[in-house]
């Protein structure tokens, strides 16, 4: 540990050694933010960037929205109707990841069986996002396995509409895909609750339900902060998704931009890039003041 | 405070698989006294109060807790409350939250739960740190908190493992008078894990000595460390020669044994000096002879100046008949 001395008292060494990520993180991370930002300054027509300083991209991409109060406009819309997804999957990818992270940590006993099953839950990572979505069509189409299933058995007497290309199916999607991004972080944190503090709960009369909200879910907060940041990033700046399972009839902040730079028009896609960063950090904030995160790692 | 209850064991056994831990032991402890379960890693010492407390499942036999059969109730309804090796402290809650646990679990409100936290805070002079979380106290400002959480259930037996093996042996030392004291004043049995024998004889009214899931001897600490029944107690608690005769098996106090001229006539035993240890008033003379291993004579520093051993040297060794005490085979 560094413990309070600073890279300098290390002279050239230290300086060398943390180089090559330094630069990798320059390079790579904070140069395309930079020159997204700048970008998002400038001005455009039909068929260039022109590089003057103008708020014209954030102005449009705003439009209406104090005006039309208490209408929502468009970009509020569509803000509003991303989080409210965000909000259902973060909720049962919370409720699912946790489940089952806490059944490999508690449940099953050798350590063997527990990587085994760990790993196994890594397999659907085997195929692409892409691939993993579209093997849900044939399930949920209207000629799908669902609905013959249902119509079989006379549960409903015409297909069900809304099982594919509806928020139904975004949201199923996603819960499928990024579970485990729940999964491996609060997995993680139950491994490293020490098994004593179980037996000492145990011991002075903890029931199975108050172990669980007095011990497991307080010592597990780092791992349940992290899957959920995780997960609110994803489903914030998704968009394929959205597309392939909402029929592109969904609209979502990251479609916004995908939209934009269809058209070639790079400054309202870098604005509202800055924007969509802009709110993932805000409900960030709000998980980093429920747990800080830095002091629990 | 709840009443102070016997403790008794009857054939009891723990099985794990195929391994038999701890082998039909019986042990009775009487409602005030303070009992050392000792014995080196594996004996089963400990695998013995995990059942008394009822975080293993008893493979055979039975535990009573004063009138009470207690064998198969969980551990918040055995009136035992357990100090776990290293504490186990809740990391994520103050100190007055931790000691306040046990009485949130049974749903007493905060206020009333918190302030009866402090009065147990108190009586282990811990209550000007009971804002802090445990990463912020020393190892024995721990134990303290484990101990007030341990007690806040009023117990009528506190079972304690290794309490004592985390802290630094000065410290060790203060806290095991302290223990000693508490259960005086509480009037409780304790039942007190250690692989120290100098822990279990400054502490225990009762000292239990286990080896391979058996309990080899149990009795107050004068009775087995003057009278170790078998070469397993005798070796272990240190301090005693055992020596092979024509009529078995002897242990001769280290304290007891006189170096004497190879050729004396009082030599009972020749040896070569191995190692000469200087203890301050007194010197640890290790010693070799055929048919014995370790033996050792403590050789007072005014007797040692005036005939001074080195290694290598042939001596005979001497003692009474008074201190020959007789050794009986394993159980």
């Amino acid at each position: 540990m560094a413990a309070g001395r600073d890279l300098d008292s290390y002279g050239a060494p230290g300086w060398l050694q943390a180089a090559p990520f330094a630069l990798v993180f320059a390079a790579f991370f904070v140069l395309p933010l930079v020159f997204v930002v700048i970008v998002s300054f400038w001005d455009y027509n039909d068929y260039q960037m022109l590089p003057t300083f103008t708020t014209r991209s954030y102005v449009e991409s705003f439009d209406g929205c104090l005006t039309d109060l208490p209408n929502l406009c468009t970009m509020f819309k569509t803000y509003v109707s991303t989080a409210k997804f965000c909000f259902i999957v973060w909720a049962l990818t919370l409720v699912i990841g946790f489940t089952v992270a806490y059944f490999l940590a508690f449940y099953v006993r050798s350590a063997t069986a527990q990587m085994t099953l760990f790993l196994v839950c890594t397999i659907p990572f085997w195929t692409s996002n892409v691939i993993r979505m579209i093997s849900w069509i044939p399930l949920l189409g209207r000629n799908g396995l669902v609905n013959q299933l249902l119509v079989g058995a006379h549960v409903v007497d015409a297909p069900v509409e809304w099982l594919l290309y509806s928020p139904f199916s975004v949201a199923l999607a996603f819960v499928h895909l990024f579970t485990f991004f729940m999964v491996a972080p609060i997995f993680n944190s139950m491994m490293r609750i020490d098994r004593r503090l179980m037996e000492a709960a145990y011991d002075a009369g903890a029931s199975g339900w108050q172990m669980l909200t007095n011990v497991i879910i307080p010592l597990c907060k780092p791992g349940l902060a992290i899957g959920s940041i995780f997960v609110v990033t994803i489903v914030m700046g998704d968009f394929i998704t959205f597309d392939e399972m909402g029929g592109e009839q969904i609209a979502s902040a990251g479609k916004v931009i995908e939209t934009r730079l269809g058209a070639l028009q790079f400054p309202p896609a870098a604005a509202n890039a800055v924007i969509l960063l802009g709110a993932t950090m805000l409900i960030i904030a709000v998980l980093n003041r429920i747990v800080d995160i830095r002091k629990e790692l | 405070m709840a009443q102070p209850a016997n403790l008794e064991l009857v054939r009891v056994s723990k099985r794990y698989g195929a391994t038999l831990a701890v082998d039909a032991i019986d042990l009775r402890v009487p409602a005030d006294g303070y009992c050392c379960l000792l014995g080196p890693s594996g004996c089963g010492k400990t695998s013995t109060l995990r059942m008394i407390a009822g975080h293993e499942a008893v493979s055979e036999g039975d535990i009573l807790i004063g009138d009470a059969n207690v064998t198969d109730l969980p551990p918040a309804k055995r009136g035992t409350a357990m100090m776990f090796q290293s504490y186990a402290l809740f990391p994520h809650l103050s100190c007055v939250d931790n000691v306040a646990f046990s009485l949130k679990m049974r749903g007493v409100d905060r206020a009333k739960r918190r302030a009866q936290a402090m009065e147990f805070l108190e009586l282990v002079a811990m209550e000007p740190f009971a804002e802090r979380v445990p990463a912020q106290l020393s190892g024995g400002q721990q134990q303290r908190v484990a101990l007030a959480r341990a007690l806040i259930t009023h117990p009528q037996i506190l079972l304690l493992d290794e309490p004592l093996s985390a802290l630094d042996p000065f410290l060790r030392v203060r806290m095991r008078g302290e223990l000693r004291r508490l259960q005086r004043r509480l009037g409780i049995p304790f039942v007190h894990v250690t692989h120290g024998q100098d822990e279990a004889l400054a502490l225990a009214d009762l000292v239990v000595v286990m080896n391979k899931g058996k309990i080899e001897q149990a009795g107050s600490p004068l009775e087995v460390f003057e009278k170790p029944a078998t070469e397993f107690v005798a070796r272990f608690l240190g301090g005693h020669n055992v020596v092979e005769t024509p009529a078995g098996l002897i242990a001769v106090r280290a304290d007891r044994v006189s170096v004497v001229a190879e050729a004396s006539n009082a030599a009972r035993l020749a040896a070569v000096v191995a190692s000469v240890e200087y203890q301050g008033a007194s010197y640890q003379v290790g010693l070799e002879a055929p048919g014995a291993r370790d033996l050792s004579a403590v050789v007072g520093d005014a007797a040692f100046t005036k005939t001074p051993l080195a290694i290598g040297d042939r001596v005979g060794l001497a003692w009474l008949d008074a201190d020959i005490h007789p050794l009986s085979p394993a159980p």
